[in-house]
């Protein structure tokens, strides 16, 4: 019985020396953020990318917290979308329970699509970092803010260089094949592309569409050899990309270029590792961070010290951490409503992407870009727009 | 139309990928077979098998074929003690229980595999990942003819040690009938975890000839199974020339119909053949009729 006694007072006396300083302390409350992607399933890498980016970021903005609420922390609340819309959308019911006051995320174009709907249900802001499809921002969904390039202006950016490209070049390029994975993203790219690139004098030979996952690309490489098409364009995430080249170098399919849009592995540190041969050359038209600035080297080089690649998953997330959390500086509030509103009247320009100062319009930031990048002896560089230039462009590829 | 190049290539390719389903399904077949359950488990022991070879090739340098001595055996022990220490234990010969227990299996082993693996995509590079040989008009890569040779051959020593050995006499005597097996004096236990044992087994071969041209990651599995089952189903449940022959058929179908109608709509082939065999002949091309 003493025992007893004795053990409770005692837990009691510790009890309250732990909870004092919470409770006089005044610490200013997190602000609770949603950090929503695909870590399981097929798209986990990319998925896994992305959350270190956005772990990152918080580590970074926590370092002084969010100035104007005192200090502030920002506490992530992590999600998985499982690589699956629906789990996507079932993950933001928990955050709005969770009462977060916004969400980043959420990688894939058909994830983006499900979650950005399902927070505007209750008005909770959504940062989306990559999920390139149009859809997505042109619903009227006054939650929705997407700070980097959809794929019309990816599309529209690679068709309008390609041309520029072959035509320097003396026009050796005239048939193209688009292979693509079959979800929003692939499907969207490949059908804007197929528009626009007779209007440039290039002839699309086939479009080929294929699964997530793919197990063998033999059967497209070896209709690629039936078509024997001067261009090659991927649209696709990363192991499919992969396999696809490695197939083509198997079978000895060399085009004159292998010209990627957003394609998944084309502009990869880790594809470069892992199959140096088979990237040489390649051509990609991708997310990709301004090759000057010593901020975007600098978390290159404490991202590669933890063992990852600097994938654009991982800087397109952090980056879209940050525009949220100049939001919510500039808020003052952990309010939904000031959030969204901070966010839609955005300047922010403290970062490193090649997009300038941030103004949205209709959730859509005007100024993202992507850039043009090709792998040239070992290291991605970048060939296109000429302010980031750092190389200049190999086209075509063989003689 | 494609010219004859193309669709020789295709059904090489076919074929060559078809012996990799083959190796796969026999596992799946002989623990059918003998224990009667469906092992869900199959994906997730295959992708355990593939890190081991992985691991063996980035940590040791050890090469994928030369690994073979060292991940088979090892599958093989996983494989028995799996069924001793786990499967036996907690189905209590009740096969719904078994299989719950097997889904379980994968469950964990695959989450497992994210925790210390992480769900990145990890894929090897030997001397000869890209190396093609030429077969008449077709490039076939090398890891791909390996593959199919070893898959043979495979095949062959395990139709020979369940026909030529005691065990196999053993095994084929409890697929038959469990209790007289008992009365004669078979260890009915020992047995079943044999057979898992050498279904995993077959993994370990399997992620040997696999990895060379493929790659591995915690998910790696579930892209194999639905079309190990197929091949089961369509060779005849518990039949080993059938597991063989459906996964070459699988395999052509499924490439011939990929050059055809596209990746996506290819796999098309696949199911079709599957349904018209359910339909025309439900015991499988060489299962016995009920």
């Amino acid at each position: 019985m003493t025992n007893r006694r004795a053990f409770i007072r005692q837990s009691t006396a510790a009890a309250t020396a732990l909870a004092f300083p919470l409770v006089g302390g005044a610490q200013p409350k997190a602000v609770k953020v949603g950090i929503l992607h695909p870590v399981t399933g097929a798209l986990a890498y990319s998925g896994q990318q992305c959350r270190e980016g956005a772990l990152m970021a918080i580590e970074d903005i926590n370092k002084t917290g969010i100035k104007s609420l005192g200090g502030a922390k920002i506490d992530a609340l992590l999600g998985d979308a499982q690589s699956a819309p629906q789990a996507g959308a079932a993950e933001i019911e928990k955050m709005n329970e969770a009462a977060c006051s916004a969400v980043v995320g959420a990688f894939a174009s058909a994830i983006c699509l499900a979650t950005t709907q399902a927070a505007a249900k209750y008005n909770l802001p959504h940062v989306v970092d990559v999920g390139v499809a149009d859809q997505i921002v042109e619903r009227g969904l006054k939650n929705t803010f997407r700070f980097g390039p959809g794929y019309r202006t990816c599309a529209q950016v690679a068709v309008s260089n390609l041309h520029v490209l072959n035509t320097l070049a003396g026009k050796p390029a005239k048939t193209v094949m688009i292979i693509h994975e079959e979800s929003l993203f692939g499907t969207g790219t490949a059908a804007l592309l197929a528009r626009e690139l007779p209007g440039f004098g290039f002839e699309v030979k086939e479009v080929i569409k294929h699964a997530n996952p793919t197990r063998d690309f033999n059967n497209i490489v070896l209709r690629m050899k039936a078509v024997n098409p001067d261009i090659v364009i991927p649209a696709n995430y990363y192991n499919e990309y992969a396999l696809l080249v490695r197939t083509m170098q198997q079978q000895k399919v060399a085009p004159k270029a292998i010209y990627s849009v957003l394609g998944g592995a084309a502009s990869s540190y880790k594809f470069l590792k892992e199959f140096p041969d088979a990237a040489n050359g390649i051509i990609d038209c991708n997310h990709w961070f301004n090759p000057k600035d010593k901020r975007a080297l600098d978390l290159r080089k404490r991202v590669e010290a933890k063992g990852l690649f600097f994938t654009y998953e991982l800087f397109n997330t952090y980056t879209a951490v940050q525009l949220l959390a100049d939001a919510i500086e500039r808020a003052k509030s952990t309010d939904r409503a000031a959030i969204t509103e901070a966010l839609a009247s955005s300047t922010f320009s403290n970062h490193f992407m090649p997009y300038g100062a941030t103004k949205f319009q209709n959730g859509q930031n005007l100024g993202a870009q992507p850039l043009m990048t090709q792998v040239i002896k070992g290291d991605i560089r970048v060939i296109v727009p000429r302010d980031y230039r750092e190389t200049d462009p190999v086209f075509p590829m063989k003689a | 139309m494609y010219d004859f190049g193309i669709l020789f290539s295709s059904v090489l390719n076919g074929v060559t990928t078809g012996a990799v389903y083959a190796l796969i399904a026999l596992g799946l077949t002989l623990i059918y077979g003998v224990l009667h359950i469906i092992n869900f488990a199959h994906g997730a022991a295959l992708m355990v098998a593939l890190y081991a070879v992985y691991l063996l090739k980035t940590q040791l340098g050890i090469d994928p074929y030369l690994a073979l001595p060292l991940v088979v055996p090892g599958m093989f022990a996983l494989g028995y003690a799996l069924q001793r220490a786990i499967i036996n234990r907690a189905g209590h010969g009740k096969d719904e229980n078994i299989l719950l227990v097997t889904l379980g299996i994968s469950i964990v082993l695959e989450n497992l595999a994210l925790l210390v693996f992480k769900s990145d995509t990890r894929s090897i590079e030997t001397a000869y990942t890209l190396t093609t040989v030429a077969i008449g008009p077709a490039m076939i890569a090398l890891p791909k003819l390996v593959a199919f040779a070893g898959a043979l051959a495979t095949s062959a020593l395990l139709l020979l040690i369940l026909t030529r050995t005691d065990l196999g006499r053993a095994i084929r005597a409890v697929a038959k009938e469990k209790h007289g097996a008992k009365l004669m004096g078979i260890d009915v236990d020992h047995v079943y975890a044999m057979c898992f044992g050498i279904g995993l087994a077959c993994l370990g071969a399997a992620a040997c000839f696999l990895l060379p041209a493929y790659y591995v990651n915690p998910q790696v599995g579930a892209g194999f199974v639905p079309v190990a089952f197929t091949v089961v189903v369509l060779g005849g449940m518990g039949s080993f020339g059938g597991a063989l022959l459906g996964g070459l058929l699988i395999g052509v179908v499924e490439s011939l119909g990929g050059l055809f109608l596209g990746e996506s709509l290819g796999q098309i082939g696949i199911f079709a053949v599957f349904i018209a065999v359910l339909l025309f002949r439900p015991q499988g091309l060489f299962g016995a009729k009920a």
